[in-house]
């Protein structure tokens, strides 16, 4: 008494064919934003790799775009990455130490986290005015390479602590509670046990933190970067510029050369992060290889 | 610290003193970011009583011309909502639709191994910077987009508001795949059993169990878009305009900010406070997103 349930005929057919067309949309607006990145990254390339040269790279900003080069833009992108790492990272790696390993359930500790969510979610341009009116004016440190690091740094902190516990959290327990039976003391355990293992999380993150940093604008014109900029920064209080500051100034330009030296100086952008992502992949693969051989 | 016996050592009651130093260097750590908030506030707030003070309420919020810069000034910040929510607009009738497609397709009918290189694929999306999406929209999408739409103009909302969304879709995409790949196989089981099909199943049973999840990713992305700062610096124009043509020039808020600061406002003056009043709308509106979107979020999790 079994009753064929299989669909037959023209129903059948229907069906299929909706199921297909729907696949296929949404295969589309799977594929088509990755089209769309290769066609910006091609563009790009089109627009600016024949400008790209030494000259380029080691030339200072000038009023004719066929003489204009980015070695200011660079020399503070560099210098911000190195500053804003060193403010981030130890304020990053703490904070998440003491979420993952130290801290109970209270409502300081709940409030923190609350507050690190929401953080990562406040508009970048606003961490500008929050460095323009504390480090730049409450503190005096001016419009300078270190007020900008300091505002880039608490603007990826969010990203770094994130990251960090994610990667904490993946150190099995067993390896604290050894480190605790053999008498070692908390912060003991904390640094010499479970860090040495979470390190390659703790730095991908970084990296992808950094990333995030030295490609950010609107923060760092808020804070007074410097859009022409014709000597290299020499000192933590000095004037600067980095390059997505330099791209905006040439983009916003009238004449046409000056976007042929936007997207060349986007090329060398784009470059350096995929350098650090690269990079990032690599350590992350050699330390894990190292830890289990 | 009276010896300390074995059991209160055990609970961490009497730490030695190192071990207190160590655990108040990362406590103060983790409570920056308290006082980044804080900060925030406390700088917004600052200047933003000072404007109202100069300006009052109803100059803001019932004037519909912003001109602070100019010698007769008004400052009525509905133009900047205005092109705030229409480049907005636009970016999420990209982003959600698409995002959302994406994500259906990544969690229900991709194979493993398309999904292993689709998903960083599209991280890459939300890891350009977004200047670089400013000169791509400026120079490249919008002279396109000419050919297609008379009378666009070189800076426009329309430009600005899809390559916005181009940035803003592997957010969706990303939390939408978490929505959906967190309901239980037990109900679309069950769908089938019923003798539906898998598009069926999909589109009647999976869709609405992920819903809150969606809705929360489409929740964080209009907070994101209403922040996105570059691209409609660049691409969407510099005046405040009360209107809902997104082929005309339009500014944000956000891109208004940056504007002042290009510029050679004296700090401490009326104009230059404009900055803070508008960072301040951004903030709560921003804050308000993230924080809805967030609870969406939670309630999705705990019911998947």
């Amino acid at each position: 008494m079994s009753t064929d349930l299989t669909l037959r005929g023209p129903e059948r057919r229907r069906r299929e064919r909706r199921q297909r067309a729907f696949v296929a949309l949404a295969a589309a607006a799977t594929f088509l934003p990755l089209a769309a990145l290769a066609v910006l990254v091609g563009d790009v390339l089109v627009d600016g790799l024949g400008r790209l040269g030494w000259d380029f790279l080691t030339g200072f900003p000038s009023r004719h775009w066929d003489k204009a080069g980015i070695l200011p833009a660079l020399a503070g992108s560099a210098a911000l990455m190195v500053l804003t790492a060193a403010f981030a990272l130890p304020l990053g790696v703490g904070a998440a130490v003491y979420l993952e390993e130290y801290a109970e359930d209270t409502r300081l500790n709940r409030l923190i986290e609350l507050n690190i969510a929401n953080l990562a979610g406040v508009p970048s341009v606003i961490y500008g005015l929050l460095g323009l009116g504390v480090f730049v004016r409450a503190l005096g440190l001016g419009r300078s390479l270190v007020a900008g690091a300091a505002t880039l740094a608490l603007l990826v902190l969010p990203i770094v602590i994130l990251s960090a516990r994610e990667a904490l959290r993946t150190v099995p327990d067993s390896l604290r509670e050894a480190a605790l039976a053999l008498g070692c003391t908390r912060h003991v355990t904390t640094w010499r046990v479970v860090l040495p293992q979470a390190l390659p999380g703790v730095l991908t993150g970084a990296i992808l933190a950094i990333s995030r940093a030295i490609g950010e604008t609107a923060p760092l014109v808020v804070v007074g970067a410097l859009t022409y900029i014709t000597f290299l920064p020499d000192g933590l209080d000095a004037p600067f510029t980095a390059l997505p500051i330099q791209i905006f100034n040439w983009v916003g330009r009238p004449q046409k050369g000056f976007a042929t030296d936007a997207a060349a100086a986007i090329l060398v952008l784009l470059g350096t992060l995929l350098a650090l992502n690269a990079g990032a992949i690599l350590l992350r693969d050699r330390m894990e290889r190292r830890r289990r051989p | 610290m009276s010896g300390g016996s074995l059991a209160e050592a055990i609970r961490g009651r009497s730490e030695p003193p190192r071990e207190r130093l160590v655990r108040a260097l990362i406590l103060g750590a983790a409570l920056l970011s308290v006082l980044t908030t804080a900060g925030i506030v406390a700088v917004l707030a600052g200047e933003t009583v000072g404007f109202f003070r100069e300006v009052g309420f109803a100059a803001f919020f019932l004037d519909t011309e912003w001109t602070p810069l100019f010698a007769r000034a008004r400052f009525g910040i509905w133009p900047l909502v205005a092109g705030t929510a229409l480049t907005s607009a636009i970016a999420l009738a990209v982003a959600v639709p698409v995002g959302v497609l994406a994500a259906i397709y990544l969690a229900e009918f991709a194979a493993p191994a398309t999904r292993r290189f689709v998903k960083p694929a599209l991280e890459l999306l939300a890891g350009v910077p977004t200047v670089v999406y400013g000169y791509f929209a400026l120079i490249f999408v919008t002279p396109l987009l000419q050919h297609l739409v008379p009378g666009l103009a070189s800076f426009n909302a329309l430009g600005a508001g899809i390559v916005m969304g181009l940035m803003i879709m592997p957010m969706v995409s990303s939390l939408g795949d978490d929505a959906i790949r967190a309901v239980p196989d037990a109900l679309r089981e069950g769908a089938m059993a019923l003798g539906a099909d898998r598009l069926t199943t999909v589109l009647r049973v999976v869709l609405p169990a992920a819903r809150s999840g969606i809705l929360a990713a489409s929740i964080l992305a209009v907070s994101r878009a209403i922040g996105e700062t570059m691209i409609v610096t660049i691409a969407a124009g510099q005046q405040p305009r009360l209107t809902a043509d997104p082929r005309v020039p339009v500014e944000t808020m956000t891109a208004y900010i940056v504007q002042v600061s290009l510029g050679d406002t004296p700090a401490g003056s009326l104009a230059w406070r404009t900055i803070f009043a508008v960072a301040a709308m951004l903030f709560v509106s921003t804050l308000a997103m993230n924080l809805l979107g967030q609870r969406l979020a939670r309630g999705a999790r705990r019911q998947g």
